[in-house]
């Protein structure tokens, strides 16, 4: 119990082959601190927390707890260690109670193998209130909402002793209130002398709530600070190598004629039985961008399938520059100038299996240029694929023939955002197109939206990121439980307000979405 | 990354064969190994039996007219092999090949005996059967989701009595078999007799001759090869072979971007079906063969060409190859000495032949594994030279 450190990662080298995901990276977390593991998606994060719960051996570097050499093999151990994990994922059974969820795995049970729930339940109640961690024990987790289910999942590391606490980006599904809970929480934890491990690649929030903050860039192991010496431009450089424009430059939008028009439109959703998007009506127009926002699983996937085509309308009326598109098949949609960057690039966006130049002309295979008598045009699908590559510098290890699997996630993106914004649409949907990117992808994809608003399109974006709905948008729609429930504009909102229509807490009066 | 600078040893065509000849190698070992366990006197000599095949005729013109028996049951075998490999390019397990296989043969010798219609229209046939058979299962998986394992599985049986059924109007009154297709049955009178029909044989294209005048050597063979060039064309350098794979690698994609997924997979399965059923065709239009309309087991040319697929790499070239050996093999174990060993054991020792080839995307893997292991080290090798290399 020498030691100031609660586990310490010391010197951690792991190769792969063809990449170094970990290089020599040193993490110590403090007891009784908020610590911060900053970095970008493929900087190794994933790779040194699998390290850490023994799903990986390091070829170099020794792991300590409490300054005692330990060797970690797999999860058990790293359970045994005291060590939990609040996964970006919850992984928590739908149809159990709260109380099921947590004390599964580790029931209490007397001598003839019957459960000992109302001891289960006095501690999980005893530790929900010394932690300020509200939640209904007797509540199935389909039930809750996002937030409880999160509680949940710290109350599971708490009913197991656990003393280092590792949260993997726990505000990506939350609300701003939620998120400000969330941060109250963590606090709470560390002042009740547990070690938190925060990672995430939020930089204001890292700053609210982490006292030190370890950066990694690349698998290298680039710092460690003190939060309260740094600013966000010091870690946001640290983190990506260079100065990232935080704020996307644009100017004010012209809205011109109504490229989409949304007319009562009716989803039915797969995963019950009550309509997903209930009687929806909005337009857009050309040369704005018009945002969907809220919180995940609110309809906005169904909203977009349904104007995509990929799930058929229960009723209402879909017009895109005047043609009704309502029952139009997708290839249909495709071919009359909807353009769509899907939420999902690896279900929807790409076949991981094909080569870039495949995956490229995904959206054009049958057109002249690409095939003749219904044989493939090699060297027109090779040379156009190679001028997309070039101009929308998508980097891969073998060029065209490159397996799509092998990319990166951002250049996987950049290959679909090239793929569908060189279609050269009239309405570009775009949803979460930055979704699990890292900043300088980010800057990259939004300089790419705005300026194909700038080039008269009519731009649709689904964000669950509250920043860059704020950012990037002209007009915000805000869903909840399936309808829009209030129009805002960015300039003029807050992200508390916004969170107020998020959460359903607010909503506006007249019939949103509709102008005039 | 260079393009040129991939190892032998990484490409995907080196590691296929090098996969499948060590498949073989240990089907061989194992078979002997059991063959010790049965009785040792004959195992060295059996095994090579098998392996030797028509080379254990001494006479050249013997062995050359035992090849063609060979290669004539390649044929049907490689396109229920391509039946296979199609439908898992697309993402589908067609295991109904062999009941896709069996509606082949029973329109085929149905056309030609009980219609007296020359090969084409008997061969177009059995196409269309098999196909109406794949499509079926593809109609299932497509619009109601029903698993295509399963409804071939079932078909498989379906068919096979049906065409029990169907060929019973053509049997030979005296035995469980079907006329020779080079009669036509035809009733004058009341009176059922028959009339000699011999269109109904696949022409031998003058390759009778090449086989020691083996009559069963002829169109069947170049036809089967040209259909495996055909479906490697239609694979990779087509605009529907593009969407079968895209629909077989990520049906989600494939709707995203507007292909049609539901129809391709009729299609394909149909296609899958089609080459099945001319399988069929190219065994029972050269006669070799009858059908024994009381037969309870659905025949194994379709299961095996499930092997034949695997083993030839999932490739429609490597498949010519792997079709000959497994039929090389099959044929082989009926050399085995029958005094020594019992007459089951030649299908006991192909079959597990034919299942150790089930094994080659095992053993790509592993060498995969290996190629990598060997690069990880290299890679710390370098490493602990030391960077002075900028």
């Amino acid at each position: 119990m020498g030691s100031e450190y609660a586990i310490e990662m010391l010197g951690i080298t792991k190769r792969f082959p063809g990449i170094i995901a970990n290089d020599n990276i040193t993490l110590q977390l403090r007891k009784g601190e908020i610590h911060a593991l900053l970095g970008e998606n493929g900087a190794g994060k994933s790779t040194l927390m699998s390290v850490l719960f023994g799903l990986y051996q390091p070829e170099e570097g020794t792991i300590k707890k409490d300054g005692q050499v330990v060797k970690i093999n797999d999860p058990n151990d790293a359970n045994a260690l005291g060590i939990g994990m609040v996964h970006q994922h919850f992984k928590l059974v739908e149809c159990f109670t709260v109380l099921d969820n947590i004390i599964l795995g580790v029931e209490p049970t007397s001598k003839l193998g019957l459960l000992k729930k109302d001891e289960a339940r006095k501690r999980v109640v005893e530790l929900s209130e010394r932690y300020g961690l509200q939640v209904d024990p007797d509540a199935k987790i389909s039930d809750i909402t996002v937030g409880m289910q999160q509680r949940t999942e710290i109350l599971k590391m708490l009913y197991r002793d656990n003393e280092i606490l590792i949260f993997d980006e726990p505000t990506a599904v939350l609300t701003p209130q939620e998120i400000d809970e969330l941060m109250q929480i963590m606090r709470n934890l560390r002042d009740e002398g547990k070690s938190i491990l925060f990672i995430s690649h939020k930089l204001a929030e890292i700053m609210a709530v982490a006292d030190r903050c370890s950066v990694l860039r690349k698998g290298k192991y680039i710092g460690t600070v003190n939060t309260a010496d740094v600013t966000m431009e010091d870690l946001s450089a640290m983190m990506v190598g260079r100065n990232v424009n935080f704020h996307v430059e644009k100017t004010a939008s012209h809205p011109g004629d109504v490229i989409l028009h949304v007319e009562n439109m009716t989803v039915a959703s797969r995963a019950h039985h009550n309509n997903a998007v209930k009687n929806v009506s909005f337009d857009v127009h050309a040369g704005e961008i018009v945002c969907i926002a809220g919180i995940d699983g609110n309809g906005q996937t169904e909203l977009v399938y349904g104007i995509t085509g990929l799930e058929p309308l229960v009723s209402g009326k879909l017009v895109l520059e005047g043609k009704d598109i309502t029952k139009a098949p997708i290839r249909d949609r495709n071919t009359s100038g909807m353009s769509h960057i899907p939420e999902d690039r690896h279900k929807h966006g790409l076949v991981l299996d094909f080569t870039l130049e495949d995956d490229i002309v995904l959206q054009r295979y049958f057109e002249k240029d690409f095939n003749k008598a219904g044989f493939l045009r090699r060297s027109n699908i090779r040379s156009y694929s190679e001028q997309l590559i070039d101009q929308y510098d998508i980097r891969s290890g073998q060029g065209p023939v490159t397996k799509a699997r092998s990319m990166s996630g951002g250049n996987q993106q950049k290959a679909i955002i090239a793929r569908e914004i060189d279609k050269d649409p009239s309405l570009l949907v775009a949803v979460q197109p930055t979704r699990g990117l890292d900043v300088g992808a980010i800057e990259y994809i939004h300089k790419q939206i705005v300026a194909q608003r700038d080039a008269g399109k009519g731009v649709l974006l689904v964000s669950l990121e509250m920043d860059e709905v704020l950012d990037v948008s002209d007009r915000i729609l805000v869903m909840y439980e399936g309808e829009i429930v209030g129009e805002l504009d960015p300039k003029k909102t807050t992200p508390e307000e916004m969170g107020l229509y998020m959460a359903g807490a607010k909503r506006d009066t007249k019939p949103a979405g509709k102008e005039g | 990354m260079e393009k040129k600078g991939t190892p032998l040893l990484r490409k995907p065509g080196v590691q296929t064969l090098i996969a499948s000849l060590l498949c073989i190698v240990l089907g061989l070992f194992i078979g002997y190994i059991a063959l010790l366990i049965i009785n040792p006197a004959g195992a060295g000599e059996a095994i090579l039996a098998i392996v030797k095949n028509f080379w254990t005729y001494s006479k050249q013109a013997t062995q050359i007219k035992n090849l063609g028996n060979t290669l004539v049951k390649t044929a049907p075998l490689l396109m229920c092999s391509l039946s296979v490999l199609f439908a898992y390019k697309v993402g589908l397990f067609n295991i109904g090949a062999a009941g896709q296989y069996v509606a082949g043969a029973g329109a085929s010798i149905y056309c030609a005996v009980a219609l007296g219609w020359g090969w084409l229209p008997c061969m177009l046939m059995a196409v269309v059967s098999g196909a109406v058979i794949g499509a079926i299962s593809g109609a299932l998986k497509a619009y109601r989701n029903v698993n295509e394992v399963i409804s071939c599985i079932m078909l498989n049986w379906i068919t096979l009595y049906l065409v029990n059924t169907l060929l019973s109007a053509v049997k030979e009154p005296t035995s469980n078999y079907t006329y020779a297709i080079t009669k036509h049955l035809v009733t004058v009178d009341g009176v059922v007799t028959t009339e000699a029909n011999p269109g109904a044989v696949l022409p031998s294209l003058g390759l009778e001759n090449l086989f020691s005048n083996n009559k069963y050597v002829g169109l069947a063979i170049p036809l089967a090869i040209v259909l495996a060039i055909a479906v490697w064309v239609l694979l990779n350098k087509t605009r529907l072979g593009y969407e079968l794979r895209a629909t077989g690698l990520n049906k989600n994609a494939a709707k995203y971007c507007g292909m049609r997924d539901r129809q391709n997979i009729v299609l394909t399965m149909a296609i899958s079906g089609g080459l099945a059923g001319i399988g069929a065709s190219m065994l029972y239009l050269t006669s070799i063969q009858q059908w024994s309309v009381t037969q309870s087991s659905v025949p194994g040319m379709g299961f095996n060409g499930i092997a034949a697929a695997f083993l030839g790499g999932l490739n429609p070239i490597g498949a010519i190859f792997s079709s000959f050996f497994i039929q090389h093999i099959t044929d082989g174990g009926s050399y085995l000495d029958m005094r020594v060993y019992s007459a089951e054991i030649s299908d006991f020792i192909s079959s597990l032949i034919i299942y150790l080839c089930g094994f080659v995307l095992f053993f790509k893997t592993t060498l995969n594994r290996r190629l990598d292991k060997r690069e990880e080290k290299k890679i710390q090798a370098d490493h602990s030279k030391g960077g002075q290399a900028s």
